[in-house]
């Protein structure tokens, strides 16, 4: 059994409209969306701006109310509030967010911001509860003065590596990591990505990690799914997106990724061109005549794909 | 080298200095550049390297009460350091064109698309209002806008990020300016749009035979668009080539650290690169020496220089400092440090 | 936009009610009626008691409420005790007086404070700016019956340059050009007064406004385009700083409207505010009850009136 099984989520929102202001119609965020994450694995949820992937996020935290669907936590359905009380749910899944400057409180010491959630769900005296927030900074590799400052004091990076501390301060099962380092320069990205791996295997933690850079998500995950308009266009392992992509979404998101040979500039150019045009052309035949994703098809053993139909070839 | 013809910006020692308190500091710190017609020079470095502060200094919008500009900026035998204001507005938007980050807070909230991309016309160009508006359908329908008649008539709310993007890089190009500088340009759109915007400004360029200044901190964006890269650290530029020339054969530690650290697309999920230490605030520069030499401890004092200069490492590739000579990481063998 | 207006005008429709319930509800709590300042000890309180029942003041509550919103439909808001004629003439008549320095203190007021907001905004921290500021938190720290009071006094009494009571000379005919100088001469010192009072809020509206928008990238993409400096501020970055200002204007107007107490009352001028408190003083009821509702609907109004002006102003909050 997953840690987390996600079964048929929707969480729409109401449009309101015309003289009475009444509901005509709903944004789909999120339109029926399954999946599952290990215990210990890190499962990638890659999509653009308005996919639907932070909605994800948010409702696995509770911070979104769900429309439909159940989203089961050690096999209990966590939408019900009296379940998440129960298995203490809310310290079991903690939230790293993308913007580390307006998620810290800037009035607030980092040693009351890291022990704020260990307030919340355990009793320990100050004495041990300074212990603890030490042992955290240890943890991410801060220096135990860093305590006594302000979140303004720190640089983008390091405030990424106390948002990380928060999160593991109640030993949780799952971490929800939204965009975590796309706001980082490329050299501290890589220090909080190791960050995030090491923890993981000191600790055995499962991520969310939720991200629109292919890059990140390709260094972090094994399995993961390409979400558009609120829906999962592709599920796999990382060799089945990457080397095998089926839907057009896919195939046109890795077209887009830059390389870094600039030698291989005008193939990469000529294969987007190719890619781009095959999504124009074909764009209607991958959406039904709402633009609404179709069912995942299974490809293989991992590998499923909202195609319109079974194809054999494989090849469009 | 290069035919005085091609030259279009030369930029000779220059320093842009912050007050920070009493006193100012450098953050780009004797920067030595030449643009050339017909290129897309990109600079790249991370957040605190002097690279916007570089791009605005050539436009000359620094607040000027707290800036210090020394050196030179030569445009047409012009040096654009010092220009009075109403000369530099007369190469502001029509000899220079610059586009921003982000796209919607670049767009006035209260005026139409069709009156922002015109207002550059009006103080550049003797056209009529019917000319202008022409030529801002004609500009509209160039940078990729599908329907230019109803999109000269709306607010910027109203379009897509990559859409508005679109609009700043027309209101770039409205006088055909030799020289464009883009500023982080794709930085806040998705992947798909980033790719057609950069295939635009390829275009345009192509088209125009303009130069392009292309600031960003993405190498992925440099290696697919640019000709030549400026790699800068800390205010000064450590490495300078063809785009083949540095991602291929890397030279200063830094771009050599920089390249490490990036997820590598063919690469296993192994631990990433670090660069120990931070990147040093403004206030904290060291003023001498080789300021990468703090975030590379095990490379021997000697190997670095005094007084750092620019070493030709090999056509039209240049390195600053001599620690590239004997660099190696510290998990390699000092002997087979040549990537 | 023109189905918006009309939306939001039916949603006035329960907070009036609403209103309307509370105020005659509160007016019949206040100790007192009408009669009770005729008490002489020569009243026969039976003679009391008759005149009440007459006037219906012995029903219900509920009663005498249906009475009065079933009278307000047909313009009737009942006779005020103290100036013994209808309520609608009376506040009709005082409505024209508080308009006319309302106009004229709204115009004072902004051709005061908009120039000094651009001055101050446009040449932060400088020595003009600094001065403007240390202006402002005096009118904001001084009470403004104080300032009042000075400026009748030196201006009116010591210098004797205007008029100091009422709306206009008891010696001039109506109609004539000399009643309208009147008049004018009657708000002058009230109105330049009022105006200078109320023009902190907005300089400091606009400052702010100012010194954000100068930072705006939209200001560094005009620059960027060679508009010269004097044209990026008066384009872009005054006219975007004006917004706020543009919307809080209906909520100015209809407040002005309802008429200053202060203003009016230490300048003696028969305006609302002037009326409001003095049948408070004699507990003319009716008069009072009134006088809320009307305040009641034009702050909703004047809510209303912003929204549409800044749906005008602003392209993004354009409705339909």
């Amino acid at each position: 059994m997953a840690l987390i099984e996600i079964r048929d989520l929707k969480i729409h929102y109401p449009i309101r409209s015309g003289f009475w202001n009444r509901v005509t119609d709903h944004v789909l965020a999120v339109d029926g969306v399954n999946f599952d994450i290990e215990e210990g694995e890190t499962y990638g949820l890659i999509g653009e701006s308005g996919s639907g992937k932070s909605t994800i996020g948010k409702a696995i935290v509770g911070l979104e109310p769900v429309t439909s669907g159940h989203i089961f936590y050690k096999g209990e359905d966590i939408t019900k509030a009296s379940n998440r009380k129960r298995l203490k749910y809310n310290k079991d899944v903690q939230m790293i967010f993308q913007d580390s400057l307006s998620s810290l409180n800037p009035r607030k010491r980092i040693e009351d911001i890291i022990a704020e959630p260990i307030r919340n769900f355990s009793n320990l005296t100050p004495t041990e509860e300074r212990k603890r927030v030490q042992e955290l900074l240890d943890i991410v590799g801060m220096p135990s003065d860093a305590m006594y400052k302000y979140p303004h004091e720190f640089s983008g990076g390091q405030r990424q590596r106390i948002g990380v501390a928060r999160a593991v301060a109640t030993n949780p099962k799952l971490i929800i990591a939204d965009e975590p380092v796309s706001a980082l320069d490329l050299s501290v990205q890589a220090q909080v990505l190791n960050f995030m791996k090491r923890i993981q295997q000191e600790y055995n933690i499962s991520y969310l990690f939720i991200s629109h850079d292919l890059g990140v998500v390709k260094h972090m995950c094994k399995e993961m799914s390409i979400m558009h308009r609120g829906r999962f266009v592709e599920i796999g392992s990382k060799a089945d997106i990457y080397n095998d992509p089926r839907h057009i979404y896919t195939k046109r998101l890795l077209s887009a990724i830059p390389d870094v040979k600039p030698a291989d500039r005008e193939a990469n150019r000529e294969h987007r061109k190719a890619i781009e045009a095959e999504f124009r052309d074909e764009e209607n035949r991958y959406y039904d005549q709402n633009g609404r994703v179709y069912d995942l098809q299974q490809i293989s053993q991992s590998h499923w794909a909202a195609l319109p139909e079974l194809k054999k070839d494989g090849e469009a | 080298m290069e035919k005085p013809e091609d030259l279009l910006l030369d930029i000779q020692h220059l320093h842009t200095a912050f007050r920070v308190g009493d006193d100012f500091y450098d953050a780009v710190d004797d920067v030595n550049l030449t643009l050339r017609k017909d290129e897309i020079l990109a600079i790249v470095g991370e957040s605190g390297s002097g690279k916007s502060t570089l791009a605005t200094s050539i436009i000359g919008l620094h607040n000027p009460l707290n800036t210090k500009v020394t050196g030179d900026i030569l445009y047409n035998n012009l040096n654009l350091v010092g220009l009075n204001e109403p000369i530099y507005n007369r190469i502001r938007g029509n000899d220079i064109g610059m586009i921003f980050q982000d796209p919607l807070a670049a767009l006035n909230p209260l005026m139409r698309i069709g009156d922002q991309i015109a207002e550059t016309l009006v103080y550049h160009t003797k056209m009529t209002k019917e000319q202008r508006d022409a030529r801002v359908l004609e500009l509209l329908a160039q940078v990729g806008i599908p329907n230019p008649q109803r999109t000269f008539r709306q607010y910027p709310h109203e379009l897509s990020g990559g859409m508005r993007q679109r609009i700043v890089i027309a209101i770039a190009i409205a006088c055909k300016p030799p020289i464009i500088i883009a500023d982080e340009p794709t930085t806040a759109l998705d992947v798909t749009i980033q790719a057609q915007i950069l295939d635009l400004l390829r275009d345009i360029q192509k088209e125009t035979h303009s130069g392009i200044i292309l600031i960003t901190h993405d190498l992925g964006v440099v290696a697919e668009t640019a000709d030549r890269v400026a790699v800068m650290y800390a205010g000064q530029m450590v490495e300078l080539g063809t785009a083949q020339d540095v991602f291929a054969h890397p030279t200063h530690p830094y771009t050599r650290s920089l390249l490490r650290s990036m997820p590598q697309a063919d690469a296993d999920d192994d631990e990433l690169h670090v660069i120990q230490g931070v990147v040093p605030s403004l206030k904290n520069m060291q003023m001498t020496g080789c300021r990468f030499a703090e975030r590379i401890p095990w490379v021997p004092e000697t190997a670095h220089e005094a007084t750092p200069t620019m070493h030709e490492v090999g056509p039209d590739h240049f390195v600053q400092c001599t620690c590239y000579k004997t660099f190696h990481f510290q998990d390699e063998d000092a002997t087979q440090s040549e990537g | 936009m023109w189905k918006t207006i009309l939306r939001r005008f039916l949603v006035m429709i329960p907070q009036l009610i609403l209103l309307s319930v509370l105020v005659f509800v509160l007016a019949k709590m206040m100790p007192g009626d009408p009669f009770t300042g005729m008490i002489t000890p020569q009243t026969d309180p039976k003679q009391l008691d008759a005149l009440r029942a007459a006037a219906g003041l012995n029903d219900p509550w509920w009663t005498q409420y249906f009475r009065w919103v079933g009278n307000l439909f047909q313009g009737d808001l009942g006779n005020s005790y103290a100036y013994r004629r209808p309520v609608t003439g009376l506040i009709g008549d005082r409505a024209v007086n508080t308009f006319w320095l309302a106009l004229f203190t709204l115009v004072i007021s902004y051709a005061i404070s908009i120039p000094l907001g651009v001055i101050a905004g446009r040449f932060e921290d400088s020595n003009r700016d600094k001065a403007i500021q240390v202006y402002t938190f005096i009118l904001l720290a001084v009470p403004s019956f104080v300032f009042l009071l000075f400026s009748l006094l030196i201006f009116g009494y010591i210098l004797d340059w205007f008029p100091t009571s009422g709306y206009v000379s008891l010696n001039v005919d109506a109609g004539t050009p000399a009643y309208w100088l009147s008049r004018f001469q009657h708000i002058l010192l009230p109105g330049l007064t009022a105006g200078l009072l109320s023009t902190s809020g907005t300089i400091q509206y606009l400052r702010a406004g100012v010194i954000d928008n100068t930072n705006e990238d939209f200001v560094r993409t005009a620059r960027s385009k060679g508009v010269p400096e004097r044209v990026v501020f008066s384009k872009h970055i005054l006219r975007n700083s004006l917004l706020p200002i543009a919307a809080f204007m209906g909520n100015s107007i209809t407040g002005l409207l309802g008429g200053s107490i202060y203003v009016e009352t230490i300048f003696s001028y028969q305006g609302m505010g002037q009326l409001f408190i003095s049948s408070i003083g004699t507990r003319d009821y009716s008069v009072i009850t009134a006088l809320t509702l009307l305040f009641g609907f034009l702050t909703l109004l004047g809510n209303l009136l912003s929204d549409i002006i800044m749906s005008i102003v602003d392209p993004r909050i354009r409705v339909e």
